[in-house]
This record gives structure tokens, sequence and C-alpha cells, in this order.
């Protein structure tokens, strides 16, 4: 059941048009994340779901009652939706169990003890419910400002930036129980970030934005294995593009050996009208598609190398001159300028038309 | 273990024992009683003073918050046209001394001001509430000093009110529920620190009061020096509004840490909310009301009073005051951005727990009244005199009648005393944001010592020391009792001369000294709005 829709929403300040077109649905009970660079729009995204920013063109659905259209707008007060803001936006003035229940005050006082005793729980904070702001950790904030953002059981919660303001190791162990929170209230929740690993933790979809439209919509498996296009393919993960030939429907050849997959549409029949001759893509290899192998024929010099602990993460020059990344097991150490054995260890083929 | 006093704490514990010495040398006065003065304060005076000073301390601070805090959430969180503008004018009447706007004022609202004769003339209204009395102090000092309730509240606004208020929002709460159930509780502390300010400059206000002829403990500090040449009657009353003073301190310390802990996870970003036209026209009408009456009106009534008197009264002496103004604050500047730097720089060198308090304590003289600090400055000062004296008698047989008396010591010290907070806030601030590292850093290229100063510390500072400088200098400009009270014979100063023509309900010849002060007075608050502008852009 469709609890988020947009439909083709658009947004500028002044001449800047932030959205230009976004469109995308949320299931009842899915983790959604709007995932980009800083300025592709999807922290306006956000906050125009909210009720905050009006929009130009298109439409905002939530449980398929329209809240935004052009020139009108559902007042955030009557949206039922939640937000976690970057900063948290705690209230200073209350304590936590008060910050909690800020929402639930159309509950009777029993009632809103339980919830917020049950929130409590949920988010481990039993012990600091009387305490104040200034007293609690980062981590401890971040988790006040989720469980009162829950606790009036909004249609849809809306997190900006969850994690900025944490350290790294403290950020990826919340992002984990932010799922498991989440899950166990079954809420419905979008989320903004410009962090893949922490997207990829958390959400069920991932839509990637570029300039204020979604490139991409799917499930992190996919982004990551199947990406739309280049920018796709750029934006996640690492890898490196090497020249392919089109064999056929389902076959590309490259230096390092021919691979079975997809190949674009236009290059199907393996030439195309533009190209004199077969058709050339660009074949997207993964650090994890290359394994190393000494008993290889097929021999690539390390140009740099980085240390990852569990592995290393080699740079190759390949005999063309083009450039290939690979992850091998950190007790193969080699020396840069050396000579390695590497094999190709893809099932699949990503590939673009070349550019130009 | 105690470690051995190095000589940064001690010029700190010296600066910080100056601020003890009013306070002692009040305390000390009831050693020395005078029944029957005492037993005639008691009876006719205390119970007057306790009376208005509780008065007026309700309604300037009911006034100032009202005033500052509405003004302050128009401007920090909702849109409308002129709010840019208006953000900075509202700080406006800051230039403009309390008592300059108290003699303008009484002019105009009077039985025989043009108001009230308009009034008679076009509705027939026969009287309104008499301008000289309580309510007519309380209106032109809430005027006068909403400034410090709407800066510091519209910081605490800006930084976290609109975030907030969209957080209250999502949580199903309308934006105007929200400002009083959230905002407005958040910004608290601030805004008690900016009421606390205020009612500190309530009781500290000589010229107001003398102006209105409203009896409180500074005027009464006042007669009981001039009026029953009674020094210790004069200290005797000092303690009783330091009681006050005390009070505030306390409060004030009290709310800071509260801002201190209310700044949990701030942001920068202020969305501000768009007014609705009619909403917009509103705000703004209401926002002009104030800044007219708290500044445009005194301002042109001043300007007209000081063209039609200009022939008469820009003679030699006009000048003279002029000159006395800028002598004394071009000193007084200098003598307490030098101490303030010397504070400041033994917090860098010596920093910990004991030198924080010693700088706490001797930038705590802004709560003391100028006629507290004159009686308090200038009885230690006259009994050093007298035994420097006899010193000098017993051992050479010159006879004199003092030294230091008719100096200008006892001015400038008690200037230090009240205004080091003034010049220590910004060059502290300056001094921390060299840290410690940029030493390091400037001596892993061999730059040390004095070639540090020159080359890292002074271009970092100049900054702040002219801030410093300029805001003490307009301070004393301003100044009134300390001056009036503690001055060298022939020493008249613009400040003085408003107060003698005051005193004679000669407005008008008091309004050219007056519009000199208010010019004075801006040049800091353009030159300060307009490098906030540049760093803002």
């Amino acid at each position: 059941m469709i609890e988020l829709e947009l439909q083709s929403v658009t947004q500028s300040y002044g001449p800047k048009q932030v959205i230009d077109g976004l469109s995308f649905v949320l299931n009842r009970g899915d983790i959604g994340c709007l995932l980009g660079a800083s300025g592709c729009g999807k922290t306006t995204a956000l906050r125009c779901i909210a009720g905050f920013e009006p929009i130009d063109g298109g439409a905002i659905r939530i449980s398929g009652q329209a809240v935004s259209q052009p020139g009108w707008a559902l007042p955030a007060q009557q949206r039922q939706v939640g937000m976690v803001f970057q900063d948290y936006a705690l209230f200073t003035h209350l304590s936590v169990a008060q910050n909690i229940a800020f929402g639930l005050r159309h509950l009777s006082c029993a009632a809103q003890r339980q919830r917020v005793a049950q929130l409590l729980e949920l988010v481990g904070l039993t012990d600091e419910a009387d305490r104040q702001m200034h007293q609690i950790s980062g981590g401890q904030q971040q988790r006040v400002a989720l469980a009162r953002a829950l606790a009036p059981k909004p249609k849809l919660l809306l997190m900006d930036e969850p994690f900025s303001n944490l350290d790294v190791a403290l950020r990826e162990r919340l992002s984990g129980e932010v799922r498991d929170i989440l899950k166990a209230e079954g809420a419905t929740a979008l989320i903004v970030t410009h962090d893949q690993n922490e997207a990829f933790a958390l959400a069920d979809w991932v839509g990637v934005m570029d300039a204020g439209r979604i490139a991409q919509w799917d499930t992190p498996y996919n982004l990551y294995h199947q990406p739309a296009n280049r920018f796709i393919a750029d934006f996640i993960g690492q890898g490196a593009f090497l020249v392919g030939e089109v064999l056929g429907n389902q076959q590309v050849r490259t230096e390092l050996g021919v691979l079975d997959g997809y190949v674009p549409p236009d290059c199907h029949s393996g030439g195309c009208a533009q190209c004199p001759k077969r058709c050339q893509v660009d074949v997207l290899l993964r650090p994890d598609d290359i394994v190393h192998d000494d008993a290889s024929a097929l021999l690539a010099e390390v140009q740099s190398k980085a240390f990852r602990g569990a592995e290393f993460l080699y740079t190759l020059g390949l005999p063309s001159g083009q450039r290939a990344l690979s992850l091998v097991p950190s007790h193969h150490d080699h020396a840069i300028g050396e000579k390695i054995g590497i094999k190709l260890a893809a099932d699949h083929v990503v590939a673009f038309r070349r550019a130009g | 273990m105690l470690k051995k006093p190095n000589g940064w704490l001690l010029t700190a514990g010296a600066v910080a024992a100056l601020v003890l010495v009013p306070v002692v040398v009040s305390l000390l006065s009831f050693a020395q009683v005078d029944a029957g003065i005492l037993r005639h304060l008691g009876e006719f005076v205390l119970p007057d003073l306790l009376r208005n000073t509780v008065w007026l301390l309700l309604g300037v601070g009911l006034g100032v918050t009202l005033l500052g805090v509405s003004l302050a959430a128009l401007v920090a969180l909702c849109e409308f046209p002129g709010r840019r503008w208006l953000q900075w004018a509202l700080m406006l009447p800051l230039a403009l001394p309390a008592y300059v706007s108290a003699f303008v004022m009484i002019d105009l609202l009077d039985y025989s001001g043009p108001l009230q004769a308009w009034l008679r003339a076009t509705w027939g209204v026969a009287q309104l509430p008499d301008i000289r009395s309580g309510w007519g102090v309380v209106l032109v000092l809430s005027f006068s000093l909403y400034p410090y309730v709407y800066l510091i509240a519209r910081n605490a606004f800006a930084s976290q009110g609109s975030v907030a208020l969209e957080a209250a929002q999502a949580l199903g709460m309308a934006p105007l529920q929200g400002f009083f159930r959230v905002a407005l509780p958040m910004a608290r502390p601030w805004i008690a620190a900016g009421l606390l300010l205020a009612l500190m400059e309530t009781l500290a206000d000589f010229g107001t009061m003398a102006v209105f002829n409203f009896d409180t403990f500074t005027t009464a500090i006042y007669k009981a020096w001039y009026g029953l040449f009674s020094l210790p009657a004069a200290a005797q009353l000092s303690s009783v509004l330091l009681l006050f003073v005390l009070v505030m301190v306390v409060i004030e310390q009290r709310s800071r840490r509260g801002m201190r802990y209310g700044a949990v996870g701030r942001s920068a970003s202020t969305r501000r909310r768009k007014l609705q036209p009619v909403a917009s026209a509103l705000a703004l009408i209401y926002a002009l009301l104030v800044l007219v009456l708290a500044f445009a009106v005194p301002v042109t009534q001043l300007l007209r009073w000081s063209v039609a008197s200009a022939a008469q009264d820009l003679d030699a002496r006009y000048w003279t005051f002029l000159w006395h103004s800028i002598l004394l604050a071009s000193l007084g500047a200098a003598l307490v951005v030098g101490v303030a730097l010397l504070l400041a720089y033994a917090g860098r060198q010596q920093p910990g727990g004991m030198m924080t308090w010693l700088q706490r304590l001797a930038t705590l003289g802004y709560a003391f009244p100028g006629a507290v600090l004159a009686v308090g400055l200038f009885i230690p000062v006259a009994a050093l005199d007298g035994w420097l004296a006899t010193l000098v008698q017993s051992w050479l047989g010159v006879e004199s009648t003092g030294w230091l008396k008719g100096t200008l010591l006892v001015m400038l010290l008690a200037y230090l005393v009240r205004f080091l907070a003034v010049a220590f806030g910004p060059l502290n601030n300056g001094l921390q944001r060299i840290g410690r590292n940029v030493d390091e850093a400037a001596h892993s290229m061999g730059v040390h010592g004095q070639a540090l100063v020159a080359l890292v510390h002074w271009p970092a500072l100049r900054l702040s020391l002219q801030t410093a400088a300029m805001l003490t200098f307009v301070d004393i400009v301003k100044e009134m009792p300390i001056t009036l009270m503690t001055r060298p014979f022939g020493w008249d100063t613009l400040a003085v001369r408003i107060f003698e023509m005051t005193s004679e309900g000669e407005w008008q010849r008091a309004a050219l000294p007056a519009m000199a002060i208010v010019l004075v007075a801006m040049v800091p608050m353009v030159l300060l709005a307009s490098r906030r502008e540049e760093a803002h852009d």
C-alpha cells in the first residue's frame, strides 16, 4: 500500500530550480532514502514533504491524500508527519521524557506515560528519562529526537542527515539500531543522507538524486550491481571502466576476457548506426570483479595500493594502459611496480555506450 | 600543594581588588554613624526610595521585556518588508542616553507640551496623567533600554527559534502556539540576561531620575553628598543600592549558566516565516512606531532645539565642554583598554579556575552604579591623600591640602571599574580566537616573544582593540554621575552641561550638547553594523 507519493514535483528558490520533476513512491512500512551530494535538492524535497516549503508543480500525496499542490499546502502541523532534524532541534527547556511526550498532548496522562515509557525502552533511554538535554551525549540526543518524532505514531517519519553530527564509530552502530527501531515501530520512513554506507545500512529503497530529480530508485543491491546510468555507476561504490566491444545481445569482450550480461539496447545486434564497426561500450568493473590469481597468465602492474585492513585495494595498470581496481586479501602484499596475475570474476556485465 | 602566585595572577588579583574597594568602603561606612542623619534617612528617605526603586524595576522590567521580546521575535522569526533594515535600526535607541530622551519626552508630553495642547484643542481631552511621575520614568526608560533585551533575545530566536518552531509544527502544533510553548521558554535564559542588564542600568541611572526629579538611590546619594555634605550617609545609601545590585548579579550569573545549557545542538540555519500582507503591515507599523517614539521623535526635537539655540550657545564654552568630553573619554578609554588587555592576556598566559574567577570578579563593575563608584572611590582616595599630606608635613614640614584631590585620579579609577567589562569582552573574545596552537605554529617557524606579538597577536587583535576602545569611549562620553560627582573644578563636560541645563528646566539649551553625544554614540553602532554586514556577505 502506497504511503507516500511524489509526482513530478518542482520547486525553486528564485531563479534556481532546486527540485525538477521529482517522482517516487514509498510503500507503508518501508524505509526509503534520498541519497545525493550536497545541493542536489534532497533536503528541500524532505522539507516539501514535511510541509515547510511550498511546491511549484506536481503533487505530494500521503496515504492517498494530496498534501501539497501548486498554490496550496496542508499546514505541517496537520500532516501527521514526524521529523528528525539534522541538529535534532530538541527542546532544551524540557527533560528527555517531556521532549518525547511533547507530541502526545491530546492523549490522557496515563496514555502519555505509557507511550513515553514504551519509547524510552525502545531507544534504550529509560534511565535517562529525567535528564536535561545538556546532560546526555550526542548519540543519546539523536535517539531522543527519534523517539519524540515516533511518539505520536506519524504516518511518515522524515529524517534529515540523522547521523551527520556524530562521529564515525557511533554513526555505524546507530544506523543499525535506528533501522531496528523503525522496523519495530512499523514506521514508514524517508531518510536524507549524503553517505551511501548509511543509506545502504538503513534503507529498503534508495533514490539517488541528481540536479533535483531521482536518477535511480532501487534497492541498495541493484544500485551497486545494476546502475542505470554512468552517473549512478560513478556515484555508488568504486570501480573502473574498461573499453569493451559488443559481440552480441548479451556479450561483451574486454581486454580481460569475454563477459556475459546486460548490453545497452541500441548496441544489441553488435553494431550501431553511429559506429562504423562493432559497437564500443564502457564496461564497469567493481574492485571485487577482479581477483588476484598467481596462476593467471594475465599480468597487471601495481600502480598504487591502499591498505584496508582485511584487504588491499590495488590500482592496476593493464597492458593496454587502461586502469582497473582490485580488492585482494591483505596477506598478498605486493610492491608498487610489481606485476601480478589477475583474472575476471564478474558474473554479469554492466556496460554503457561510450561517451562521444 | 599551594603553588607560588605568579605575576599574571597577581595582576588579575590587583584589578579584581579595585572592584572590591567601593563595596568595602560602602560597608565600612556603618562604622561611622551619625545618628541624626541616619534617623532622617531611615524615617523620611529610605521608605520612599525603596518603594520607588521596586516600582521602577517592575515597570521597566515589564516594559523592556514586552518591547524587546516582541521586536526580537518579529525580526528573527518572521519575514516582512523592511525587516533587514529594522533589525539594525531597532538598536538605535542605544545611542540616545535615557537622560536625553527624558527631557525631550517631558517637554513633548507635559501639560503645556504640543501633544496635550493638540488633544485639548482638537478632542477636548482635559489632561493626560502627569508625565513627571513614576510612569513617565518607566515609559522613558523602557523605550531607552529595550535594546538590551532585544539584542540578546534576537540572537537566541535566530539561532534556535525557527527550527524549534518547525519541530513543534512537525509534532502537530500551530506556529503561534509553538512560539509560546517552545521558542519563548527556550529563549528564557537569554531574555533574562538582557532583562537583568536593563534593570542594572535602571538601578544605575542618575540622569533620567534627576531630569524627572524622581527620588531613587542614585539621586539620593548625590543629594547626601552635596546637600547634607555627609559622605558616610552617601556611602550608607550606596550599600543599600549595592544590595539590589548583588541580587541582580546573582540572578544574571545563573541565567548565563542557563544560556550555556540551553545552547545544545544549535543550528545556524534560519528560515523565517513569511508573513501575510496584513500581518506584514502590522509588524512593520508596530516596529516603526517603537523606533519613532524611542529614537526619531527625540532626535528630531533635539535637532530643532539645537538649530534654534546654536546662535546663542555655540560659543567658546561649548567647545570647551566638547574638548573636555573628548579628552576625558580618550584618557579613560586608553586606561580601560590597557587594563582590560592586561587582564585578558593574563588569562591567556595563566589559564585556570582561579584566573577565570578573578577575571569574572574584576569585570563585575559594570553592575555598579556610577554614583556608588564615585562615593566608594572618593572616600579611600581622600583618606590616602590626607595620610600623604600628614606624612609629607611631618617629614619635610611642607604644608599641603593634598595632591590627589582635585586630580582626575578618582574619576579615571571609577571609569575603570565601571567600564572594564565593556572593553574586556571584545578583547577576550579576540584573544581567544588566537588559539594556543597559533603560538606554537609561530614558535615552530622561529617567531618568539615581541615578534610574536607584533606579527601575530597585534594584527589579529587590532579589530578587537578598536571595538573595545570605541565602545568605552562612547560610554564615558555618555556617563553622567561619575563625571558630575568626581570631576576636578572647571572640568565640565557635555554630560555635565546637560545636567546643569536640565536641572534648571532649560531643555532647549541642553539640546546642543545632547546632540553632540548622540552623534558620537552613533559612530560605533554604524561601524559595527557595517562590519557585521561585511562579515555576513
